[in-house]
């Protein structure tokens, strides 16, 4: 009996933070629930233990049902069917177990079929269906659609639309067209009013849509005729009819295959405003980006999860020269990488996580009463971290799924390259990861921030003055110096690009910044994990062995670098 | 077709699937201790055909019923995670040491008790794959069975169909209700558990269990009355103590064997017929095939 939960201790680690008491005490506020629900908890311990069943169902149904239809679902894929989306066999049976198990809306309220849970166990949930079928995760992670509608829609828009959820509907978000992939102010599908039928109709194209035949879809359009820019878009909600949008066609893809990527055409499509005109990009969809952002981080989690055990089973029944494989130095040290870039990203991703966790749940509760001046601060400074660890985090953690599946691939050998192991199809899910919900590069746009403000640097001197063991104070030390590095290189490259009429100079550095403080804030997180179990010392230490290196390359690179280099990289004719 | 009373026939047993090093004692019998304790697969089978019913026709009410320890209460909170309705937990002193005779009487006294149309359970129960106890049930509580079921197809005025899995085909038979079903394992799996249901039923508990809990807690279950498991006792079903326990059980175990098949060899064969007829024959003598 495979129970993806319960045989991955790190998962209950996480889940079990102590932040969670206040997340929870937020998320649930005074247990008001309790007498109108019958599954409502009654205080914080029947919270965790309700997160902790519940996932341990999410694990059953990922080992038991998702993972053994991986394969055929791979094989198989949907078809589209007279414009129509026709999942593969076992990605329907997979959709059916997760809705008949009520787990479909995990995080909307109770009062809409919900399970009112925080984001922490949501994203969990992600990471762990992901390690089972990486594809199927995304139609599972789009239900984030629900959560953006509860965030924005108004009451009416989300009585009639967020019960569907709980009931089994799937969602897309309608984003990208031919010719607004990244550049999503290019949108172009059309929105127009009709006044006499008093409803707002879409026409136009969407391409590379998720999912794009859900039964409930977001779709960001241009509402304001004679606009060229993001200002012009707003936000509707589409219900699918099967009439009035159709799906031209699936593409081909090089993995996740299980999740259908459509193009889709809207012929008179009626459809319901989401919230105010002009603020669909600036605003909600931003938002969305970001939940999306936190699912890929999960996602990438769940690939790592599995790229790494398949790797450490092949490794250990493998056996050359006489001798299973694992015992050899060149794979133990490939496996031990790849498990600590695994602890990593898994660490960065809850801390992310228990960020969004802290100010969505204040903005529930600002619905409720207002906020008091504490509670405000605290709001502001969970959100300020999480908009500066959500496209670190996916940055990081989509990265190091690719090198982790890639080194579990190698361990493998020729068979590694051969159908005969889920490897080879782990290793063509990963490689979306650092693509979709924002190329690696454009994370990197949004982390700078993160870099030139200074939040990064503040939040690794907060996690310097944490508690700690003593006998762990060594590898302090050296974060502190790394910190210290970190603040040079950053100045230098300060200091050059002020001095340019453009910022091309510090977008050149930028990834290598957003890096060497990633390490530096992973590390504090392992380091801090050893405060509730020292086996986290070893992966800890590990990291830090590698930080080291891996930022002293990066600010000998920034030092040796001057202003005329950048001339050198530059295509002169373009 | 009104709601029916179906009660669902439910084991506790160690996880004899996945047996480790220490799974059996020195002495040859199961180290439960080292096995984590599971809803019989079978009897997971036979609440699938139990709900199903229930979906087919609403208000049909169905119950679990274990005999065991206090801790099988487990598998009756189990069976309401995934749709049944409550569920009794036959539990006493004085059924300790009972084999299949003595526990079929004990469970056909508490059928006896609560009361119902159909009784369903799994085929056998994988600790002790006797396949008994539902049959015998049958016999004393005078009612019809149909063993290895595989579908109960439909229930029409007082008469159920159901598809039979034997070992040559199908066979669909009618029965007249009540009745017991035992059902095998080629029936449909169980549905899963449902996060709402688990989350409502968590705190199910016999009165056992209960003790010892704080007022609040005492409180919330007289407040919400199907959180309730009821514990039957011998006096309860007012089953006769004779027929119980070791008393009443004649099946003694004379010894156990630990018996690891460790054949390593391999042959390698062509295609031709007669070296396959000879090995199909080496096959038979040494008892690998048949019986």
């Amino acid at each position: 009996m495979a129970n993806f939960y319960t045989d991955n201790k790190d998962l209950k680690f996480h889940l079990t933070h102590p932040l969670m008491k206040k997340i929870v005490a937020l998320k649930e506020n005074n247990f008001v629930d309790k007498d109108k629900y019958d599954y409502a908890p009654v205080d914080f311990e029947d919270t965790m233990d309700s997160y902790d069943k519940v996932m341990e169902i999410v694990g059953d149904i990922s080992g038991e049902i998702v993972a053994p239809n991986a394969e055929s679902v791979d094989a198989e894929g949907p078809k589209v069917v007279d414009n129509r989306v026709v999942y593969a066999r076992g990605t329907k049976e997979n959709h059916e177990a997760m809705a008949n198990a009520g787990l479909v809306g995990i995080s909307l309220p109770r009062k809409y079929g919900g399970l009112n849970f925080s984001i922490t166990p949501y994203v969990m949930s992600g990471e762990i269906v992901a390690r089972a079928d990486a594809g199927f995760a995304n139609i599972w992670g789009l239900q984030d659609c629900a959560e953006t509608l509860h965030e924005f829609a108004s009451d009416e828009i989300n009585d009639e639309f967020l019960p569907k959820f709980n009931k089994g509907a799937t969602a897309a978000m309608d984003l990208t067209e031919p010719d607004a992939g990244s550049d999503l102010q290019a949108v172009m599908l059309k929105a127009h009013y009709d006044e006499k039928q008093g409803i707002w109709l879409l026409n136009g194209v969407k391409r590379f849509i998720t999912n794009g035949d859900a039964h409930v879809s977001l779709v960001l359009a241009r509402s304001e005729e004679g606009t060229t820019d993001g200002r012009g878009l707003s936000l509707f909600v589409y219900e699918n009819d099967q009439t009035t949008m159709s799906v031209r066609r699936i593409e081909n893809k090089l993995g996740i295959k299980g999740s259908p990527t459509c193009e889709l055409v809207f012929k008179d499509a009626p459809a319901k405003l989401v919230g105010d005109r002009k603020l669909g990009l600036i605003k909600y969809v931003m938002s969305l980006m970001n939940s999306a952002r936190l699912g890929i981080g999960a996602q990438s989690v769940g690939i790592s999860e599995a790229a790494y055990r398949e790797a450490l089973e092949y490794a250990k029944e493998r056996e050359q020269f006489g001798k299973p494989i694992i015992q050899f130095p060149a794979v133990y040290e490939m496996l031990t990488d790849m498990e600590v870039k695994l602890k990593a990203s898994r660490t960065m991703l809850y801390e992310t996580c228990r960020f969004v966790d802290m100010y969505k749940a204040y903005n529930l509760v600002a619905e409720t009463r207002t906020l008091e001046k504490e509670e405000r601060t605290d709001a502001k400074y969970y959100q300020r971290l999480a908009d500066i660890f959500t496209p670190l985090l996916k940055l990081v953690t989509s990265e190091y799924c690719n090198q982790v599946s890639y080194d579990s691939l190698q361990i493998h050998g020729g068979s590694g390259y051969m159908k005969d192991y889920p490897i080879e199809r782990i290793f063509r899910d990963a490689r979306i990861t650092n693509i979709y919900e924002g190329t690696s590069q454009l994370q990197v746009v949004a982390a700078i921030r993160g870099v030139t403000t200074g939040g990064y640097l503040k939040q690794m001197r907060a996690y310097e003055a944490q508690e700690l063991k003593p006998e762990y104070d060594y590898l302090r030390r050296s974060l502190i110096d790394m910190t210290a590095e970190y603040e040079i290189a950053v100045n230098a490259v300060n200091e050059i690009n002020s001095k340019e009429d453009n910022n091309d100079y510090l977008d050149f550095h930028a990834r290598r910044l957003v890096e060497m403080a990633g390490n530096i804030i992973i590390a504090y997180l392992l380091l801090n994990d050893t405060m509730r179990d020292s086996e986290n010392e070893k992966f800890a230490s590990l990291f830090i062995k590698k930080g080291i290196v891996e930022n002293r390359e990066k600010s000998l690179y920034i030092q040796n670098f001057e202003l005329k280099d950048l001339g050198v990289f530059k295509k002169q004719d373009f | 077709m009104k709601g029916l009373r179906i009660v669902v026939l439910a084991k506790q047993v160690p996880d004899t699937r996945n047996v480790g090093k220490d799974a059996m004692k020195a002495d040859g019998t199961v180290n439960r201790a080292a096995l984590p304790a599971i809803f019989n697969p079978e009897d997971l089978n036979a609440l699938e055909q139990a709900l199903r019913i229930k979906d087919k026709y609403p208000g049909t009410i169905v119950t679990i019923l274990t005999m065991g320890p206090g801790r099988a209460a487990e598998v009756v909170r189990e069976g309401m995670y995934r749709g049944a309705d409550g569920g009794y937990l036959l539990t006493d002193r004085a059924f300790a040491g009972s084999d299949t005779l003595a526990t079929s009487y004990a469970i056909s006294c508490a059928i006896k008790k609560i009361g119902c149309d159909i009784v369903i359970a799994g085929r056998q129960a994988i600790d002790g794959d006797t396949a008994q106890v539902g049959p015998q049930v049958a016999e004393k509580l005078g009612l019809p069975q149909v063993t290895y079921a595989e579908d109960v197809q439909k229930i029409e005025k007082n008469f159920v169909i159901i598809k039979r899995r034997l070992e040559r085909g199908v066979e669909l038979v009618s029965t007249p209700i009540p009745c017991v079903i035992t059902v095998n394992a080629t029936a449909p799996e169980s549905r899963v558990r449902n996060a709402k249901a688990l989350m409502k039923f968590k705190h199910a508990k016999t009165i056992t269990e209960l003790q010892g809990a704080d007022e609040d807690y005492i409180k919330m279950h007289d407040d919400r009355p199907y959180l309730r498991i009821e514990e039957l006792s011998v006096a309860d079903v007012e089953a006769d103590t004779k027929w119980l326990g070791l008393s009443g059980s004649p099946t003694k175990v004379k010894t156990i064997q630990n018996v690891v098949f460790a054949a390593k060899e391999a042959k390698r064969l062509t295609s031709d017929k007669e070296e396959i007829n000879a090995l199909m024959n080496e096959l038979l003598a040494n008892h690998t095939l048949g019986n």
